[in-house]
């Protein structure tokens, strides 16, 4: 069950996951995979500026995760952030935009990769400082306990920052006030350039919730079913009131931390390895091929339909226009919130 | 038809680069993710990775090159059974044209002078009105109270409590201790456990919770036990609450309060004797508020709690037992950005905030046994600042002293002494003096910590010296 990406792949069994499932599955990943490809491509051209970190390899985290969600869940991540926004169902071309520092994205152009947000997706950003976002999303959380609605808010962080002093603030207190929040781990074993062994004598991450008395458990992050599955289990925990959940999803990021990263830390061989034997997309595949409920042809039809989205969106990212100037003096004080107001508390 | 393939920028500073070595040769097959090259840039060795799959066709530019620009060509992949000599199709990946036209635009907009309004103002501009509102603070005839700053604080929390359910106070002792210096006596009795919420101690971690709930679509007004502990919660203050609606365009504010008691109170040495106001003051997307009476601390406290954005509220310890007039209004708000003329006088300008202001009104009345008639301003918010009334008064007075307890280095009064001398130079009959506190951390011996804080003394001897009298 709880699998170290390292282990060696084993043959597809065919669980019990319907066609659509697997399709969706591998649509949505694959989305992400061509779209960060493409915002490499593009940075490697000066379109994209400053940093970006992209999301390869570890597709099956949130594609897994989104289907354990339910409508008015909320998400909230670090700057890897644009698969999670894509799996929240946000608009390619509007992120893309945003990468291109253009008007057409999802900050107007002022926020960048680190920083983007969807009220209406209920993505509550894309967090430049490492670790910031996990406070946040048990005030997401905090929020919608105190609503008393049963929505539930993945907050997602690294292996880096689990490392960092106010996530362990934050279990405390999110155990304490059984606040319904799922704290997913991504850990795919370099913080930046240090390794999980160079940062800590933890075997496991999900383990230091013990601490504080919250439960997790460790899943096969390459995996999408064993992801989706375990996603269903700490969502049913929180929203059955029992407060926040751990999960520490073992995957891997074959790209360096970020674009200009040489990743000097591994070795070409273990990135190697880990595409050609526990590739999310390609165990999907698989599993769609060898069940018996795609043809490559088909598969060949959603490689081409994603091709046009991300080839659009990069379009748009190029052609939506730079921000105004007067841009730069706006959203800098709101005059009225746009969020909901003070009466969905008070009815 | 044949893509280039294109010399990439491998970090956010990379124009140029060497192309050391090629881990393809013509002809191979390739799909997305082979290493095609090593590229060196000025900070590493990078490879340089396939995006699309095809076979390559010509390699453009010889290994070893170096000073390769970004976006040259420097190979050729060719779709499945195409010629190497088909024609490359430039076109497919180049940036537009009319992006690097938007770029030079942008780049001449910055460089020429001020081309428009929008772009020439400056944040402290933005808010600087030519006439200053001096409309009274409640209507003539009001009824008024006397009333400490602890219990106008706290009225202004119940009421905003009572008027919007999703108000809540989160913070160490704020509940079942009643609140380490009993601001919040009695509201855990009379809101519940829900809404008055003790936290263990852990600013950072529950500073970033409040900052998550307002995010939600609560209001949250975070106690801190004083603001020295907010240092370890000053990136969820300054980054989280303060930059995130710049940086969602607009999508997510962060209508928060953070507030609690700031600056020296007395014997409790450097780590607890601090004035953050010109720290938190310098930072875009906050607004900061300092009272030094209990109807400011009432009325701009309410006012806090409904704005939209986030606010450090700034109290003092010396000053919550104090007692002053409060209005006795069903609802009695404060707006930000509306300086206070605490005292009517001709022959200078003393601006102050918060405990500051003690100090002004006390020089002011020796001032006055010397025949100075000083008007003394209370700023009240330190961002918005009121400009305009402090330009009017100093546009009759001539002269300008600042009184403030926070470090000389960077004051609030520094600000005032740089924008006055920018803005009414002309009317100047001598320079701006700060009155500050001093540049040391504070003592804890009695006699030190006496000399380490402003006194009205000094101020009456700052009035002296721009006055020259």
């Amino acid at each position: 069950m709880a699998r170290k990406p390292a282990e060696t792949a084993q043959p597809p069994q065919q669980p019990n996951v319907s066609r659509d499932e697997l399709l969706k599955y591998y649509r949505e990943m694959l989305l992400i995979r061509r779209f960060e490809e493409k915002a490499g491509q593009l940075y490697g051209m000066g379109l994209i500026g400053g940093f970006c970190h992209l999301y390869i390899g570890q597709e099956a985290v949130v594609v897994g995760l989104e289907a354990a969600a339910k409508e008015g869940d909320k998400r909230i991540t670090s700057y890897r952030d644009h698969g999670h926004m894509l799996a929240s169902g946000m608009k390619a071309r509007g992120v893309m935009a945003e990468l291109t520092g253009r008007i057409g994205g999802y900050s107007k152009g002022k926020g960048g990769s680190m920083h983007m947000f969807s009220r209406e997706k209920h993505f509550y950003g894309g967090h430049g400082i490492v670790a910031a976002q996990v406070p946040l999303g048990a005030g997401l959380a905090f929020a919608d306990k105190y609503k008393g609605n049963d929505n539930v808010t993945f907050t997602y962080f690294g292996d880096g920052a689990a490392n960092q002093g106010q996530v362990y603030e934050t279990y405390n207190m999110a155990e304490l006030w059984e606040l319904p929040v799922v704290f997913v781990i991504e850990n795919n074993q370099y913080a930046m350039g240090t390794s999980m062994k160079r940062s800590t004598k933890s075997t496991t991450l999900f383990g230091r919730g013990e601490a504080f008395g919250i439960p997790g458990e460790q899943v096969d992050g390459m995996d999408v079913l064993a992801v989706k599955a375990a996603g269903e289990k700490a969502v049913a925990h929180c929203r059955a009131g029992k407060g926040p959940y751990i999960l520490e999803m073992m995957t891997y990021r074959y790209r360096g931390h970020s674009m200009s990263d040489p990743a000097k830390y591994r070795t070409r061989e273990e990135v190697q390895k880990m595409r050609d034997e526990r590739d999310p997309i390609e165990h999907v595949r698989q599993l769609l091929l060898q069940g018996g409920h795609a043809a490559e042809d088909d598969l060949k039809a959603i490689d081409k339909d994603i091709k046009d989205i991300v080839n659009d969106s990069a379009d748009f990212a190029r052609e939506s226009p730079e921000p105004p100037l007067e841009e730069l003096w706006t959203d800098i004080y709101a005059d009225d919130v746009p969020q909901q107001s003070s009466q969905d508390v008070n009815a | 038809m044949a893509t280039e393939i294109l010399m990439p920028a491998l970090s956010p500073t990379m124009e140029e680069g060497t192309l050391a070595k090629w881990l393809v040769k013509e002809g191979d097959t390739v799909k997305s993710g082979d290493i095609l090259a090593e590229i060196e840039t000025d900070k590493a060795t990078m490879e340089f990775e396939a995006v699309d799959e095809g076979v390559i066709g010509r390699l453009l530019v010889a290994e070893g090159a170096q000073g390769v620009k970004v976006n040259t060509p420097i190979a050729t992949l060719l779709a499945e059974g195409e010629s190497a000599d088909a024609a490359p199709a430039p076109a497919a990946e180049k940036p537009p044209a009319e992006s690097e036209a938007s770029r030079d635009k942008a780049s001449e907009a910055a460089e020429a002078p001020a081309p428009a309004p929008a772009a020439a103002k400056s944040a402290v501009e933005s808010v600087h009105t030519p006439e200053p509102d001096e409309s009274p603070d409640w209507p003539e005839g009001t009824e008024l109270r006397q009333m400490t700053v602890r219990e106008a604080l706290r009225e202004a929390m119940a009421e905003e409590m009572e008027r919007d359910e999703s108000v809540f106070l989160m913070g160490e002792e704020v509940g079942e201790y009643q609140g380490a210096y009993k601001i919040s006596q009695g509201l855990l009795d009379r809101f519940g456990p829900r809404r008055v919420v003790d936290t263990p101690i852990s600013e950072h971690g529950f500073a970033g919770i409040g900052v998550g709930a307002a995010f939600g679509g609560l209001r949250p007004i975070v106690e801190f036990m004083t603001f020295n502990f907010a240092m370890q919660a000053i990136d969820q203050i300054v980054n989280s609450a303060a930059k995130t609606l710049y940086m969602s365009g607009g999508q997510m504010g962060c209508p928060i309060v953070f507030r609690g008691p700031n600056g020296a109170a007395a014997r409790v040495a450097a780590q607890h004797s601090q004035d953050y106001a010109a720290w938190y003051a310098a930072i875009p997307g906050l607004k900061v508020v300092q009272p030094y009476s209990a109807a400011d601390a009432k009325g701009l406290l309410k006012t806090a709690i409904r704005d939209p954005n986030p606010v450090i509220f700034l109290e003092n310890e010396i000053l919550y037992g104090r007692s002053f007039d409060v209005p006795v209004l069903d609802d009695f708000t404060v707006p930000f950005g509306k300086a206070k003329v605490a005292r009517k006088g001709s022959d200078v300008t003393i601006v102050s905030f918060g405990i500051g202001m003690a100090h002004a009104l006390e020089a002011a009345e020796k001032l006055a046994e010397g025949g100075i008639e000083a008007e003394v301003i209370d700023l009240r918010t330190l961002r918005p600042i009121d400009y305009a009334t402090v330009l009017k008064s100093v546009q009759k007075t001539n002269r300008c002293v600042t009184v403030e307890e926070g470090f000389p280095v960077g004051s609030i009064g520094n600000h005032i002494s740089a924008w006055l001398m920018e803005n009414a130079f002309d009317w100047l009959d001598a320079p701006v003096i700060n009155c500050t506190g001093k540049d040391v951390p504070m003592p804890y011996a009695a006699n030190l910590e006496r000399l380490a804080l402003i006194t009205a003394d000094e101020v009456v001897q700052a009035v002296r010296n721009v006055t020259y009298r």
